[in-house]
């Protein structure tokens, strides 16, 4: 079988160990790391994202297909360390201060890591002003906040009233997340863009940096 | 207190109490504080929200303890306090209800995924449920309650231990379902058909449905659990899905439009009738005015 197609399944099967050994095999076949990554990787992420959006796979299965993404990029990282590929942009993510909750949040950040972003996780019950600060020091263009509890959401609000104080609305880009969250809550605080799951979420931080 | 097996055998339908959660919000609870915390340094707000309850009109007062298993606590660096955490909760119940109500020790998820999905072992989430089921039982609670759970396995684990630290104490257990376009499902992909035999199978004197919907979603699924089980029920929807207005959540439901549609539940054949998230004691009142009039009739 094309070891791509091999990596994808793995992925989707949620098999972490077939993940590492065909993406092991395919750099040995000397397939550019990159298409490693969109063909292999991210093509069965997408498929599983696809999935569970249709409700046909559900949590569990998409926590060991990001188990086996990790897996692959174990095996990718160091190679586009050393080629030396430039990354797509710097996203900052985090779930907000009092905000336990990590598992929507990964999952964004392996789908950016995987797309090609440097993913900056400053793990969760993050301050606002901290979002700033390692945004700031890193060069960050998008700031990523998830919120699971729907009292935690004003946390982001402080976060966009923030960078317009400081000046910086419009340099560094905001994209809101979690399942209290919605696309008017993102417009009524003026963040950048509400993104509804993970798959969605890297399609709006490609079309902020983009914007930017 | 008459045996509540015994009541729900009766056919008598019993009201159970609303959010705790809210009400704590209400009186104080900080964003990202666990309402637990309140078992330790304010016992009089805990206390005052099951009197609220309790003069609304509940059969049934949760423990203040959802999330006062050891490896929930431990989000919180709070584990090492677990027996304080829950005998607390179950004397200041005890205290306010004075065997006017049943005491029901509520044991929530543990907030982690067994393996592979996640890092925790079985037999670990085991022993974490039986710290805080021992200390609900041995404080001396009238029923558990392992509640708003997703994934079955976890859910087996708790009524596992709670089945062998105290065989004669009634069992409720419930999952939290969304509604999806193939049906309802939980968080973790658990039908409805799934959790009934599940929760049958491992040991359940009542099972049902918390929080997740409102009572819209709740009805519906009240009425596949009623075709799939023979066991008592019980239900206890959000009120409806939450807006932020301002700063604070705005649940929609009011206690009178909920208390209309509680009476659907209760021709389904539901026996305990309560709320989850954004329920107060006025949505108690109103579902106890129902029960009462519909008791009446009788």
């Amino acid at each position: 079988m094309d070891i791509l197609k091999e990596i994808s399944e793995g992925l989707q099967q949620g098999d972490d160990k077939k993940v590492f050994a065909s993406t092991k095999q395919a750099v040995e076949e000397k397939i550019p790391p990159e298409e490693i990554l969109d063909k292999g990787l991210i093509g069965g992420m997408n498929v599983v994202g696809k999935r569970y959006k249709a409700h046909e796979i559900f949590l569990p299965q998409v926590l060991l297909a990001a188990k086996a993404m990790h897996a692959g990029m174990d095996v990718l990282e160091p190679l586009f360390i050393k080629e030396g590929i430039p990354s797509r942009g710097k996203v900052v993510i985090g779930s907000v201060l009092g905000d336990l909750h990590d598992i929507g949040k990964n999952l964004v950040g392996i789908m950016l890591t995987g797309a090609g972003f440097k993913v900056i996780d400053l793990g969760v019950n993050v301050p606002p002003e901290k979002f700033i600060e390692i945004a700031r020091q890193e060069k960050a263009s998008v700031i990523g906040m998830s919120a699971l509890l729907i009292t935690t959401m004003p946390v982001m609000r402080r976060v966009v009233e923030l960078l317009k104080q400081q000046g910086l609305d419009g340099k560094i880009k905001t994209v809101i997340g979690g399942a209290p969250v919605s696309e008017e809550f993102a417009q009524e605080i003026g963040a950048d863009a509400f993104g509804y799951d993970s798959i969605n979420a890297v399609e709006t931080v490609k079309e902020l940096i983009t914007e930017a | 207190m008459k045996n509540l097996l015994q009541r729900l055998k009766n056919k008598e339908i019993l009201v159970s109490d609303g959010s705790t959660g809210t009400m704590l919000m209400e009186l104080g609870l900080e964003p990202g504080e666990p309402p637990e915390s309140f078992n330790l340094k304010r016992r009089d707000l805990v206390e005052k929200i099951a009197d609220l309850y309790l003069s609304a009109g509940t059969d049934i007062i949760h423990t203040n303890t959802f999330g006062g298993s050891p490896l929930r606590l431990s989000f919180y660096s709070l584990e090492h306090k677990t027996e304080e955490i829950n005998r607390n909760a179950v004397l200041s119940a005890k205290k306010v209800v004075k065997d006017r109500a049943y005491v029901s020790g509520s044991c929530g998820p543990s907030g982690k995924f067994l393996k592979p999905h996640g890092d925790v072992e079985p037999a670990e989430m085991y022993s974490s449920f039986e710290r805080q089921i021992n200390t609900l039982v041995n404080t001396g609670v009238d029923i558990l309650c392992v509640e708003t759970m997703t994934d079955l396995r976890e859910a087996e684990l708790a009524m596992k231990a709670a089945k062998t630290i105290s065989p004669s104490t009634p069992l409720m257990a419930t999952m939290t379902f969304n509604s999806t376009p193939r049906g309802f499902y939980t968080m973790m992909g658990v039908s409805i058909e799934d959790a009934v035999e599940g929760l049958e199978k491992f040991g359940a004197d009542i099972i049902g449905s918390n929080c997740g919907s409102g009572i819209e979603d709740m009805i519906k699924t009240a009425e596949e659990f009623r075709k799939l089980s023979k066991l008592p029920l019980i239900m206890q929807p959000n009120a409806g899905i939450p807006r932020i207005v301002g700063n604070k959540p705005s649940y929609p439901e009011t206690p009178e439009f909920m208390a209309k549609r509680y009476k659907e539940m209760i021709s389904l054949g539901v026996s305990i009738i309560g709320g989850c998230c954004g329920t107060t004691p006025e949505h108690t009142k109103a579902i106890r005015k129902l029960v009462d009039s519909l008791q009446n009739q009788s």
